[in-house]
């Protein structure tokens, strides 16, 4: 970027014309701080291809589409075949493709990893600005709430959940295979994102545009969801970056544990299938799903360093 | 001290009756009734009423001294937990759990850390140079390798195909033997996340001033490193460590469930596939006291190891 484009253009007869560097935004800043990162792009491009992979697929159900990961159900040659020109990664038990059932997973996968972190920042964001701002009784009902929740280890906390939430019925909607899944993984992970949100808040609360709200007459709702959380949201899509690698992972613990979806194929499941498959020299189930749990947990993980070193240089790694 | 720790003490209490509120609106309110289905399919109705009347679950769910929201606390402050699916004691189960999980866990765990945070004081070391860049590659793979393909793939190479250790457990092999593998596998999956987080404390601690001052007095780079950086570093070290020594207890879950060793983690394994309540409240309750435990020995660690730290 040339000096010129970064002037900024004031009234003619401003002194100060032409001298002032153009202000930039928080966000601003870190696109451009993250556009250098080579790496990082090519990362961030992993990912968008996983999500597209995915919001296909669902296009795909949705119009009906007979194309290859749709039709993983199918036959597509004799059982445990191995990989070939015709099928590419060699197929299952059932004789079903494995590069389609891997290219199914996909849509499994994401879903489960983008509900589990929606539902984790709905609940972790508000109730750890709530807790920051108002401090006293409030803040120490949410401490207490989430103290407990992180004393039980992580994963045993999910495991109970989603044991307890397995296709029971809840307010009239029966919570199947994946549903239980990331209301599961949901409803336990919005402990960390809750107490960064609530120490951010805490220091922030006492700086002079907060207090030039309040002098404003601003309300409390407003000054909280306005002005104090975007001010503190790069936090979110900091942790929400890093997060979705862990829920990837999971989700795979909590199929192969047989907590997960049943009757169509996820990367957790078909590993579970390559336990008693290895000790036959079929390997190709089990490859095709670390790799491509590999590649996408690479990806996020070398983009959330990324993304976190451009928007906030000063945060630790955890 | 003493009054930090009494302190410390009574702030565990809400904490222990979260976790049993947080036990008994999972396994009890949610969870429901389960007799029906711990009788089995075509059970009588006495049965069914024999269950219930066993686990208590016909009695009022509050208000009554005798509810099942008093009793629930009753009996898990008292470890009566009464029985799995299978009529034994959780209890008893627990206890035997307990050996073989600690077998498996304990070498995982010191194995970890004295490694990683060994090779983070080399990598912190030789910062900067290839050899750093390559460890901390090696790292970020590492960690984007899913758990369940470690133990399979160690499982079937190490033991199946080259013979190296056995694939399963069986009673008649000595302990070492059977957890020599799982442990192997354990802490070359753990390796990568703790040898990362431990090399950022190191250099987050080389930019201090008093590095620049170690080293501009002369001292060597391994003096600085060792008596200087390390002894900092403690702090970020410590919390890790101790904070992770409750989660010994599960055992590694997935190492027990693929080697058939009859841990902790085994028998939460089993419970999950079983829908046993019982057992899985029993852990969840147990794994949570412990951590409670370990969270007042890593903040009394604190004030021992740096004198500066004065708890609020």
């Amino acid at each position: 970027m040339s000096k010129s484009q970064q002037i900024i253009k004031t009234e003619p007869g401003s002194r100060l014309a032409g001298f002032l560097p153009k202000g930039t935004s928080l966000w601003k800043d870190g696109a451009r701080r993250l556009r250098r990162r080579k790496l990082a792009m090519l990362c961030l491009g992993v990912i968008v291809l996983y999500f597209l992979l995915a919001g296909f697929i669902y296009l795909a159900e949705f119009f009906d589409w007979r194309i290859g990961p749709t039709l993983w159900a199918e036959q597509a040659g004799q059982s445990y075949a191995p990989p070939s020109a015709e099928n590419i990664l060699g197929t299952d038990i059932f004789g079903q493709s494995v590069l389609r059932k891997t290219l199914y997973g996909t849509k499994i996968s994401i879903t489960v990893a983008l509900c589990a972190s929606l539902i984790s920042v709905a609940i972790g964001v508000p109730l750890g600005a709530v807790a920051g701002y108002f401090r006293g009784f409030v803040d120490e009902i949410i401490v207490w709430i989430y103290s407990t929740l992180s004393s039980v280890p992580y994963i045993l906390l999910i495991l109970a959940f989603a044991v307890v939430l397995r296709d029971r019925t809840l307010f009239g909607y029966k919570l199947t295979g994946i549903t239980a899944v990331y209301l599961a993984i949901g409803l336990t992970s919005w402990v960390g994102i809750c107490r960064l949100i609530r120490g951010e808040v805490i220091k922030h609360k006492d700086r002079e545009y907060v207090l030039a709200a309040i002098s404003y007459g601003c309300s409390r709702r407003r000054i909280i969801f306005r002005h104090l959380l975007p001010n503190v949201f790069h936090l979110v899509i900091i942790d929400f970056s890093l997060r979705f690698v862990a829920f990837i992972h999971a989700e795979v613990i909590l199929s192969f544990l047989g907590l997960g979806e049943a009757e169509r194929p996820s990367w957790g499941a078909m590993i579970n299938d390559a336990r008693i498959e290895l000790a036959r020299g079929v390997w190709w189930q089990m490859a095709a799903a670390t790799a491509a749990i590999f590649f996408l947990s690479l990806a996020l993980n070398i983009f959330g360093d990324a993304l976190r070193d451009s928007l906030d240089p000063k945060l630790r790694i955890q | 001290m003493s009054t930090y720790i009494i302190r410390r003490l009574l702030y565990t209490i809400p904490i222990v009756f979260g976790v049993l509120l947080l036990t008994f609106v999972l396994f009890i309110l949610v969870g429901g009734d389960i007799s029906v289905e711990i009788a089995g399919k075509g059970a009588t109705q006495e049965t069914i009423d024999e269950i219930r009347e066993e686990y208590g679950l016909n009695k009022p769910l509050f208000l009554s001294w005798d509810s099942q929201f008093i009793n629930h606390f009753k009996n898990s402050l008292t470890f009566n937990f009464g029985r799995a699916r299978d009529r034994e004691p959780v209890i008893d189960k627990i206890k035997r759990g307990l050996g073989p999980s600690l077998a498996l866990t304990v070498p995982i765990f010191f194995g970890v850390v004295i490694i990683s945070v060994s090779l983070a004081l080399v990598a912190a070391f030789v910062r900067g140079t290839v050899w750093d860049i390559l460890a901390v590659v090696i790292c970020v793979a590492g960690m984007s390798i899913p758990y369940l393909s470690f133990i399979l793939f160690g499982q079937y190479f190490l033991a199946y195909r080259w013979g190296l250790f056995p694939v399963f457990f069986s009673p008649e092999l000595r302990m070492a033997q059977y957890v020599a593998l799982p442990v192997l596998i354990g802490i070359a999956a753990g390796l990568g996340r703790n040898l990362r987080f431990f090399r950022t404390v190191m250099l987050d601690e080389m930019r201090n001033d008093y590095v620049r001052t170690a080293f501009a007095k002369g001292l060597t780079v391994r003096r600085v490193l060792f008596k200087h950086v390390l002894k900092n570093a403690m702090i970020p070290i410590i919390t890790r460590v101790v904070l992770a020594i409750p989660f010994l207890f599960l055992g590694s879950l997935l190492l027990e469930r693929f080697f058939g060793i009859p841990g902790l983690g085994y028998l939460m394994a089993e419970a999950i596939g079983s829908r046993d309540y019982f057992v899985i409240s029993a852990m969840t309750y147990i794994s949570a006291l412990l951590f409670v435990v370990f969270n007042l020995i890593t903040d009394t660690c604190y004030s021992l190891v740096d004198p500066r730290i004065s708890l609020e």
